[in-house]
């Protein structure tokens, strides 16, 4: 590939391949090698960095400040860090309308607010009329540890539990841009995962938000990192009535849908339950399911499996290629 | 409308299917034509469990990105980008199809021109209705459920002399590559699942001499779980009593004359042509372009395109066999090995339709 | 791509043009390769498009004789 394409930036193959090819071994070092969401530094801090670039600015259930921050906050606490502080790299395009600015600042203040972080550093720059869609924002975290991803002490009988329903991001994205000529109630799911955290210092073992690439595209990656299978089921996995018409309506398949305010966990068995009664506690968990478990049974190690609405059984692999580029 | 996945239903009607197909020479081997009905026969785990009751499925030549050569591709790609200020409008399906010159997904557009991926032709006509600065081209490819969608889009644009609109055309016809198929007489095949979408609009005559000349009964079905296995069952009663025809399952939303409206559009608009078909070769009047009258519209004449309809296959890909329901997808040397979701050799493993796609997704 | 999803009819104005219901979800339809469409109808729509009517007699029918074989066969 002598130029960078689109395709790059959509978390499918070709950005896994680019980090695997290009990033790693450029930057050889134990800490970048995990790969998690955030970074574990000595003495105790979780450090990340996530840029946004969502098209439209705006859409229904969010706009990019509250998924500049949002998005940051989930990925250090599924990675087991209290999110504490945020950077803030505003990037704006000249003639960027003011009052759509100071929404967006008003939307960061708030979702900060209500994923208790602060800003505490940042930085402007503006460039030239057609030089960058309007505006871009990146956002760097600093979080204290709380405790460390264990896939390592994933065994068969652990339980996948997912924190709410599927897509709704992704739909939301969709009809803000007006294409496809839909019309729906959809909101973005985009929120912060706070609540997730007692969890960690509760033994759960692992955690992912489902962004780019879906449920499908997360579990099928940690499935390759374990010596087990996941197998999901299908009638568990809890969607909304609009998503499942929407996603019919247009053939893409819910699984594979980005969302921005839903993790994924493994629970150890015995504790399950448990977990799943604290999740529903809070209002964002309240649609939470476990949908599967870790397995040796069935199919070979490293698979990620669904079984069907009609009890046949299906294979899932990670997301070659992105539906709809700049959702997050 | 849940009834038609409803568990219980779905097992009575392979219990009926397992009965039925007793005293019958096995495995009674029926072919699906159409691509979504490939999928929801995976999907639901219907595949195997008709192997139990006794019937073999094949896949059929029913892809329309499968069957595609991938000159249509290739030139979808050239025009997006060397051409400076020219949207290409495509269904989503096409942009994953790799050829020797890159898919439309990875491509990187020219300057000021762009890939937009769209629901529905009249979604391409209204950017150029909207944007009459750029060139607009719909990369409109499938068989006779999309045609008159593209026909009446085309018929529309002519009348708002939409100068800025037009169309990369990819249109074929379902019932000729059955034909060709049967011809070759190297399948052995006992009956047809005919698709439903496609009857909506032509209706079961076309069929018919499936019935008449080579006598195979076929059965036109709706696209739920207990569609396919009423199709079946209906398949099975006509083998049983001798009496090849052409049924309607789906009765719901075909008419035995199709649709009226969208076949006098389509004769409106479109001509039939030779067409040059992935894995079958060229099969005379299988294809349709824009007549005469419609020819501004028609991107190969206006940009002059030379599409010869070949098709280059990777050196070992079987997926010419494998539209013919010669060989399934395991028996293909790339298979899995070479070829996979991932990194796809040919197109019956990058659409959503192929059966060498829907083959790996829903193995056991 | 035979995907064809069958819908109500919520909105068709005199240029047949209009949007169908799914589950909630509206889509723009164009309604000018059927007759005599209105609104609480039920469509096949596909890419934009309904195809056909979605004749609910017939489809009373099948559901009938679907839950017939599931009887017989308990």
């Amino acid at each position: 590939m002598r130029q960078v394409s689109l395709e790059l930036g959509s978390g499918g193959k070709l950005m896994r391949d680019f980090i695997a090819q290009h990033i790693l071994p450029t930057f050889k070092n134990p800490v970048l090698e995990h790969l998690w969401d955030a970074s574990h530094l000595p003495p105790g801090i979780a450090f990340t960095t996530d840029s946004y670039v969502v098209d439209p600015i705006f859409f229904p259930g969010g706009d990019i400040g509250t998924l500049c921050v949002n998005g940051t906050v989930n990925d250090l606490i599924v990675s087991g860090a209290k999110p504490q502080y945020l950077s803030l790299a505003l990037i704006l395009e000249e003639g960027l309308d003011w009052e759509d600015l100071k929404k967006i600042l008003n939307s960061i203040k708030k979702a900060a607010v209500k994923a208790r972080v602060k800003v505490i550093t940042g930085d402007t720059k503006v460039v030239r009329r057609g030089q960058g869609d309007k505006i871009y924002i990146n956002t760097s975290g600093v979080g204290r540890a709380v405790a460390k991803p264990r896939p390592n002490k994933i065994r068969p009988g652990d339980k996948i539990i997912l924190t709410g329903t599927l897509g709704e991001h992704t739909l939301a994205i969709l009809l803000a841009r007006g294409d496809f000529g839909l019309e729906s109630k959809i909101k973005s799911d985009c929120a912060p995962l706070n609540f997730l955290l007692p969890l960690w210092k509760k033994g759960v073992l692992w955690m992912r938000d489902i962004t780019r690439g879906g449920l499908a595209t997360i579990l099928s990656e940690l499935a390759e990192t374990i010596p087990y299978a996941l197998l999901i089921e299908e009638e568990k996995i809890p969607f909304s009535r609009a998503v499942r018409g929407a996603t019919e309506l247009l053939g893409i398949d819910p699984l594979y849908l980005a969302c921005e305010g839903r993790a994924v966990i493994i629970a150890p068995a015995k504790k399950a339950k448990q977990m799943l009664r604290e999740i529903r506690r809070n209002p964002l968990g309240k649609n939470a399911q476990i949908v599967g478990e870790v397995t040796k049974s069935i199919g070979k190690p490293g698979e990620l499996l669904l079984t069907t609405l009609t009890g046949g059984l299906r294979l899932l692999e990670p997301l070659t290629s992105e539906l709809l580029p700049r959702i997050c | 409308m849940k009834e038609y996945r409803d568990k219980k239903i779905i097992r009575a009607l392979l219990k009926r299917i397992e009965e039925e197909t007793q005293g019958l020479p096995a495995p009674v081997r029926i072919m699906e034509v159409c691509g979504t009905h490939t999928m929801t026969i995976h999907k639901y785990g219907l595949k195997i469990m008709l192997e139990t009751a006794g019937i073999e499925m094949l896949s059929g030549p029913g892809c329309p990105v499968c069957i595609t050569p991938d000159e249509f591709h290739e030139a979808a790609l050239d025009l997006v980008t060397k051409r400076e200020n020219l949207v290409l409008a495509t269904f989503g399906d096409m942009t994953r199809v790799p050829t020797g010159k890159g898919s439309l997904q990875t491509a990187i557009p020219a300057h000021d021109s762009l890939i937009k991926i769209v629901y529905s032709p009249e979604e391409a006509a209204e950017i150029a209705k909207s944007q009459s600065e750029k060139e607009v081209v719909f990369f409109g490819v499938g068989f006779e459920t999309t045609i008159p969608s593209i026909a009446l889009t085309v018929k529309n644009a002519a009348s708002a002399k939409l100068a800025n609109f037009s169309v990369l055309s990819a249109l074929w016809l379902i019932p000729p590559p059955l034909r060709a198929i049967l011809e070759a007489g190297e399948t052995r095949i006992n009956g047809f699942l005919y698709p439903g979408h496609v009857s909506v609009i032509i209706g079961k005559k076309p069929y018919e001499f499936i019935a008449k000349e080579y006598g195979i009964p076929g059965a036109i079905a709706g696209f739920e779980p207990s569609d396919i296995l009423l199709g079946i069952c209906a398949v099975i009663d006509q083998i049983k009593q001798k009496k090849p025809g052409v049924h309607i399952e789906y009765t719901r939303a075909v008419s035995p004359a199709g649709n009226p409206k969208a076949l006098a559009l389509m004769e409106e608009v479109l001509e039939e042509k030779d067409a040059c078909w992935r894995g079958l070769g060229t099969i005379p009047r299988s294809g349709l372009r824009l007549k005469k009258k419609y020819s501004g519209f028609d991107a190969e004449v206006k940009y002059g395109l030379k599409i010869s309809g070949k098709t280059s296959d990777q050196p070992g890909c079987r997926c010419g066999e494998v539209l013919k329901g010669l060989v399934s997808p395991p028996q293909c040397p790339l298979y899995s090995r070479k070829c996979t979701p991932e990194s796809p050799h040919g197109p019956c493993m990058v659409s959503l339709e192929g059966a060498c796609l829907i083959y790996y997704k829903y193995q056991e | 791509m035979c995907l064809g999803i069958p819908a109500k009819v919520v909105e068709i104005n005199d240029s047949n043009l209009g949007k169908v219901d799914y589950l909630g979800t509206k889509v723009k339809t164009n309604f000018s390769l059927v007759d005599t469409i209105q609104v609480g109808d039920w469509v096949i729509i596909h890419a934009g498009f309904a195809i056909a009517r979605l004749d609910e007699e017939e489809a009373k029918e099948t559901l009938d004789m679907l839950r017939e074989i599931a009887k017989s066969s308990e």
